[in-house]
């Protein structure tokens, strides 16, 4: 026990995909042993493209998927044992903020009601009053007109939708909210009013996020720690300082300059091709097919998640030369 | 600075019929594109740029039509030609790459055939010869095997390959001009910047122009030339891409900037600061301001904001220009 208040150890999902009557299912390796803490009131950020295995880590913190291996401990209790009244009270402890707020909020309901739902499942009040009130108390914290409750969420833009989604998130007290994509689906400048709200309730109502994106920029704005996951493992995992200013896995210097408004950034030499099939990874180290410092080591040795630092852990053979083979970022 | 230009857009306007009335999603729409240099138009989503690009191709929407201006395409004006004559040169000498190629390309065809779809229609190629061609093109796109690939059915590509094959085919006839609206933004970041970089040799191989329609401005810093930036339908603010970068006039490019979260400030520890915002959104176009469109949500705003629309103010060189009232913000 190290006293964090999200706590996996060695983490693995598989699914079966295909199959049929005669033809075997293959195994896809969604997460591939992922151990981390999150300690309460931080951000832990996990960042990676599409196929990473980033949702499913989120699916498996929120429960709504049991790992095939491994251990979660969530505010000290085992995930795996929880008896179905200890679950319902999970899911007040952590809640989810998706990424679509189209397709998570009901159109045929008021975003009133909407608000309200998850309070009124876990009996938080009796008394229709009591939930207005609390539900016009949830409308100001994010910033959103009292009458917006009397609306339906096409009579908001994608902004103010992701400010319900959040509010009705926070409606039942979570320590935890699990933020996927919380606003890849929003421009710029909305973009920006929505991360610093989720910094603004993170501080007054201490919540501990675990937030998901293939941002890095928003992961960094967001996170005091990032973990870099690729094909469902950790290339590298640290404090912001660690990753934004030394990172060490060739991985995580490709994303952070395809992310860099630095011209010339040669990114072709960076990170060659694109992501392997999950239901075929490749041999030794995940990234090294696409890796512009891959040797035959690479290729032959899975590199261990090991320490460079007591706050950043790096999974290549060669970090301690990585910056300088990319000299070019 | 002396390529010619091969596309001048003058005083574009376009009208869109909606259940609230009749709204101009682009108007009042100027600018040029030269050979070999990349235009970056970028904006949030329902400031005009897609309608804009849609309107130069003169693929409106029913419910859509021209409300003026000039479309120059090598001189001559797009929107006198005929129907016929437009679906001639879309795809022979103006090229058009979209967000999604599963959505472009025919899922019943392999992609060769559909490359060698273009060369028969454009150029007449003998059938004998096509594949070849089509094969030329998928190996200019760095598309590894081409020959082979040529067989294969776009399901059976990824998305940044199918981004490619849509390249190919559009480049296939050597276009004098390349439209890509949005062309990266449903692939992983690592392959955004693949194909962005590969746009970019494609255009100092053949001098194509490109408008690059993006609203990632980390896209535009890195992969354009020029810059124009709308906003509720008209263009608020043009110039090359370092110089608006290093000091943008309009208040609402300056806003943009400033409330994207940079990896190169943060790692010099700046994460902790509070991004700036924009206070506000967009305004709906049937409902827009009197005066200035961002007025509304402008820090800088002032009485003459109010009353009337700005002025374009430019710099003396001609090389910038902006429609704001703070004059002085552009010197």
């Amino acid at each position: 026990m190290t006293g964090a208040l999200i706590e996996a150890r060695g983490l693995v999902k598989s699914f079966a995909v295909g199959g049929g009557l005669a033809r075997r299912p293959r195994r896809l390796q969604a997460v591939a042993g992922l151990s981390f803490d999150v300690q309460e009131g931080e951000t832990f950020g996990l960042v990676g493209e599409s196929g990473s295995g980033k949702t499913t880590l989120a699916r498996l913190i929120m429960g709504a998927e049991a790992p095939d291996e491994g251990s979660l401990h969530i505010a000290g209790q085992d995930c795996a044992r929880r008896s179905k009244a200890q679950d319902f009270a999970f899911r007040r402890l952590l809640q989810p903020v998706l990424q679509d707020p189209y397709g998570s909020l009901n159109p045929r309901m008021r975003i009133g009601a909407i608000i309200e739902e998850p309070m009124r499942i876990h009996r938080m009040f009796s008394g229709r009053t009591a939930y207005r009130q609390r539900v016009a108390e949830l409308l100001a914290m994010v910033a959103l007109p009292a009458d917006a409750a009397r609306k339906y969420p096409h009579e908001l833009s994608g902004g103010q939708r992701q400010r319900v989604a959040i509010a009705r998130a926070l409606s039942v007290d979570p320590r935890i909210a699990i933020l996927d994509e919380p606003v890849s689906a929003l421009d710029v400048s909305i973009q920006a009013q929505v991360l610093n709200l989720l910094k603004d309730l993170q501080r007054k109502l201490k919540l501990t996020y675990v937030l998901i994106s293939h941002d890095l920029a928003v992961v960094g704005y967001m996170s005091a720690k990032i973990g870099v996951i690729y094909l469902g493992q950790f290339m590298e995992i640290g404090d912001r300082a660690s990753i934004l200013a030394d990172a060490r896995h060739p991985y995580t210097l490709a994303l952070l300059a395809a992310g860099s408004a630095r011209r010339g950034a040669a990114i072709d030499d960076l990170a060659a091709g694109e992501m392997p099939s999950p239901l075929d990874p490749p041999s030794g180290c995940p990234f090294h097919p696409r890796c512009p410092l891959a040797t035959e080591r690479c290729a032959n040795e899975k590199p261990l998640l090991r320490g460079i630092s007591a706050i950043h852990q790096v999974a290549c053979h060669y970090a301690e030369t990585t910056r300088k083979g990319t000299a070019r970022v | 600075m002396n390529a010619p230009d091969i596309l001048s857009v003058q005083g574009l306007t376009t009208w869109l019929s909606t259940p609230s009335g009749v709204v101009a999603p682009v108007d009042d729409v100027s600018f040029s594109v030269r050979a070999g240099r990349t235009l970056g138009l970028v904006g949030e989503s329902g400031s005009g740029k897609s309608m804009t690009c849609l309107s130069i191709m003169r693929l409106l929407p029913d419910n859509a039509r021209n409300g003026g201006g000039r479309i120059l395409f090598e001189g001559e004006d797009l929107l006198a030609r005929s129907h016929s004559e437009m679906a001639d040169i879309r795809g022979r000498l103006i090229g058009m790459v979209l967000q999604d190629p599963m959505t472009s390309l025919n899922p019943l065809f392999t992609v060769g055939n559909q490359i060698d779809e273009v060369f028969a229609r454009h150029l007449g190629t003998p059938r004998a010869d096509r594949r070849r061609l089509s094969v030329e093109a998928m190996t200019a796109v760095r598309i590894p095997a081409a020959a082979e690939r040529a067989r294969a059915y776009p399901h059976q590509f990824s998305g940044g390959m199918r981004q490619r094959v849509s390249i190919a085919m559009n480049i296939a006839c050597a276009p004098k001009l390349l439209i890509c609206d949005e062309p990266t933004t449903a692939l992983d970041v690592t392959v955004q910047a693949q194909i962005l970089s590969l746009l970019r040799t494609l255009q100092r191989e053949t001098g194509v122009a490109i408008i690059l329609v993006t609203h990632d401005l980390n896209n535009v810093a890195r992969f354009c030339d020029d810059i124009a930036v709308m906003y509720a339908g008209r263009i608020v603010e043009q110039g090359p891409v370092a110089d608006v970068f290093a000091r943008p006039g309009h208040p609402y490019t300056q806003g943009l900037l400033d409330a994207m979260p940079s990896l190169a400030r943060m790692a010099a520890g700046a994460a902790d600061e509070p991004l700036a915002i924009i206070p506000g959104q967009t305004p709906s176009l049937a409902a827009l301001p009197s005066g200035c469109r961002f007025e509304p949500r402008c820090p800088f705003a002032f009485d003459a904001c109010r009353a009337e629309y700005p002025d374009w103010v430019r710099t003396p060189d001609g090389a910038r220009k902006m429609a704001c009232w703070k004059t002085e913000r552009l010197s």
